[in-house]
């Protein structure tokens, strides 16, 4: 073991004359790099296809005018348009719904505008409360006091034969509403 | 052939004699075989611990928008000693999150991280934030209600961020709402990525730690002086330096199966953590809270004024991150012993405090709704006594309307805004009045929800709010 093997010789990839050890050496590092670009294409494109938050929503029927009293806030809830089929319950999502009057309506997230928890309607007090920092909002949306930085989101609405429809389909957040 | 020439014939091939002289046998500075330095391994062992328990675990969890729920109570209740499984692992998950802690705290107060153990620190910092990243990953594979309103506290906050925002958002669920993809995503993080990068940079760290050596126990008025530190140690570990194993191990093993027992018994006794509710996002009454080791953020979020609320969470928390993997660059050499850097311990105190605080603060949370005192949490008797028919009607409202939602009596009911049992010692009559119906001061207005008989009524009731003996605000 007192003889280096290699002693003398001059390392691949590096200057020299060429051999047909250091070529295919090169030639290996230049297959192993398109092969890695090749196999790095698809997985990237596999992990990124979350990337597309952008165009998820649509019309959807969210329940009948009927049931929605003039002057009254109600919790309505719809099946998320956009699912996998083992998404179970978390892709029924509630909403509140304020009947003003006639074909008024206001349709707000459940997601209070500070960080996403559920708030709650209190009929007497006319507000909505959060559970996580304290936000509260009025009866039309409009922060009330706590931390949250805008007002309740709202969802597109239209009544189309006696059924009130919402566009839907993604959380909303700061960044984009629902 | 002798039991030793079968002994021999192994060695000659597998050579362990070297691997141990160059590992565990590794010579290390007496003094530092030290009850000071025993968290670096029970963290590690904890992890061995989460392993375990994590394999065990992942034969009958389902990471499944649908099932999971199920499956965690198929194990808390079905599966022949699932809850003691899931206790182990959310116990040994504080502890590891604890143990960690307390180790980085001790290697900062002795000095460790300073020349030429400067990329250890930084291997640990990482090694700190992937732990974190295993506790929130984790909490989300506990898929109940808490679980999907952390996951949309954690996706308000990265859409906070500027620019790339909504695409972070999208990454992180996978999906245009918490679902199925998201816990599919989480599950992944939890089970393959995270600990295989807490494997591979624990790989690194232990070099580090042979190749460098373990930090000598530091002396009181001793620094490090980077050009002739090297050759100190080397002098320290010639003069008085002891092999890791078996001579310098006693404390690590002792401390380390003391904390495996401490584990099993919290498990045995106070079992596995949840799931509470259905993740069902249809319940809405429900009351999220993170784990302990976010209640201080989830603390700041909720006390942090909202006008700089999103620049501290996008700018500060990065760059406060950030400063902490650069302690060692910029101190880096000079004094080590805890005594000798009465700024560095002060530092530590204060972080300390203010943390803990935060997370005390994050359990009884005052800023929070009481959601259920004004339907359960009666006015007090003494409150109702001799009151006049109006002041009662006063009395009635202050349920009806909610406000002990955010107004305790008598020590119950929200904390939100002031206890109003002695508000009419503060406020006038007018002011009352004017309170109730304009707000202010983070109190809604309640104007339009009140007939004017009804703030009559209330003020009324308000002004009879003080101690006996003690005059009303004039």
């Amino acid at each position: 073991m007192s003889e280096d093997p290699t002693a003398g010789r001059t390392p691949h990839g590096v200057e020299g004359p060429i051999t047909r050890r250091s070529f295919l050496f090169k030639l290996g590092i230049g297959l192993n790099a398109a092969a890695a670009a090749l196999f790095a294409i698809p997985v990237l494109g596999f992990v990124a296809s979350a990337l597309r938050g952008k165009a998820k929503q649509a019309w959807i029927p969210l329940a009948r005018v009927a049931d929605f009293p003039e002057g009254e806030t109600r919790l309505a809830t719809y099946r998320n348009p956009f699912v996998v089929p083992w998404d179970g319950k978390t892709a029924d999502i509630p909403c509140w719904v304020r009947h003003i009057r006639g074909n008024k309506f206001q349709v707000f997230a459940i997601n209070c505008a500070h960080l996403g928890c559920p708030v709650r309607w209190f009929k007497e007090s006319g507000l909505f409360m959060c559970p996580c920092h304290g936000g509260v909002y009025y009866e039309d949306g409009q922060v009330a006091a706590g931390p949250p930085p805008r007002g309740l989101y709202e969802y597109e609405y239209k009544v189309k034969r006696d059924e009130l429809w919402v566009r839907a389909g993604r959380i909303p957040t700061l960044a984009q509403s629902v | 052939m002798d039991l030793r020439g079968i002994g021999e014939w192994f060695e000659s091939r597998l050579q362990l004699g070297s691997l141990y002289r160059t590992t565990a046998g590794h010579p290390i500075p007496r003094n530092s075989a030290s009850w000071w330095y025993v968290f670096g391994s029970a963290t590690l062992v904890c992890f061995v611990l989460q392993i375990v328990t994590g394999i065990c675990l992942a034969l009958v969890y389902v990471p499944s928008a649908d099932e999971a729920w199920t499956s965690l109570e198929f194990l808390n209740y079905q599966q022949s000693l699932g809850w003691f499984l899931r206790a182990v692992h959310f116990w040994g998950s504080n502890v590891m999150v604890a143990l960690m802690t307390v180790h980085m705290i001790q290697v900062f107060l002795m000095g460790a991280h300073k020349y030429p153990r400067e990329l250890t620190w930084v291997i640990g910092c990482v090694l700190f934030i992937a732990t974190i990243g295993m506790a929130f990953t984790g909490q989300v594979m506990r898929f109940d209600q808490d679980a999907y309103w952390g996951l949309g506290i954690g996706v308000a906050i990265m859409a906070r961020i500027p620019i790339v925002g909504t695409a972070l958002v999208d990454l992180i669920l996978a999906g245009p709402i918490i679902g199925a993809e998201t816990l599919s995503r989480f599950f992944t993080l939890h089970v393959f990525v995270v600990p295989g990068l807490i494997i591979a940079f624990v790989t690194v760290h232990l070099r580090l730690v042979l190749k460098r050596g373990i930090n000598e126990f530091p002396v009181r008025g001793k620094g490090v002086v980077p050009e002739e530190y090297d050759e100190e140690y080397a002098a320290l570990i010639e003069k008085e330096g002891i092999p890791f194993f078996p001579d310098g191990v006693d404390k690590d093993i002792v401390f380390s199966a003391a904390v495996i027992v401490a584990i099993l018994f919290c498990a045995a006794i106070f079992g596995p953590a949840g799931p509470n509710g259905e993740p069902d996002p249809t319940l809405i009454d429900t009351v999220p809270r993170p784990d302990f080791y976010f209640l201080s953020l989830f603390a700041v979020l909720a006390l942090l004024p909202p006008q700089i609320e999103t620049f501290v969470l996008v700018y500060v928390m990065p760059v406060a991150i950030l400063l902490l993997f650069l302690i060692p660059f910029i101190a880096g050499k000079g004094a080590k012993h805890p005594a000798d850097r009465p700024i560095a311990v002060l530092g530590v105190v204060l972080i300390c405090t203010t943390i803990s605080t935060l997370a005390w603060l994050g359990i009884s949370s005052p800023w929070s709704p009481h959601m259920d005192a004004w339907s359960g949490e009666p006015t007090p008797v003494a409150y109702v006594e001799e009151r006049s028919p109006l002041e009662l009607q006063g009395a009635v409202l202050i349920q009806a309307r909610q406000c002990r939602n955010c107004h305790a009596l008598g020590g119950r009911g929200g904390q939100r805004g002031p206890a109003l049992d002695d508000v009419a010692t503060r406020l006038t009559a007018d002011q009352l009045t004017r309170q109730i119906l304009q707000g202010g001061g983070n109190m809604p207005a309640y104007g339009k929800h009140l007939s004017p008989d009804e703030t009559t009524a209330l003020v009324a009731f308000l002004r009879t709010m003080r101690p006996i003996g003690v005059p009303g605000a004039r």
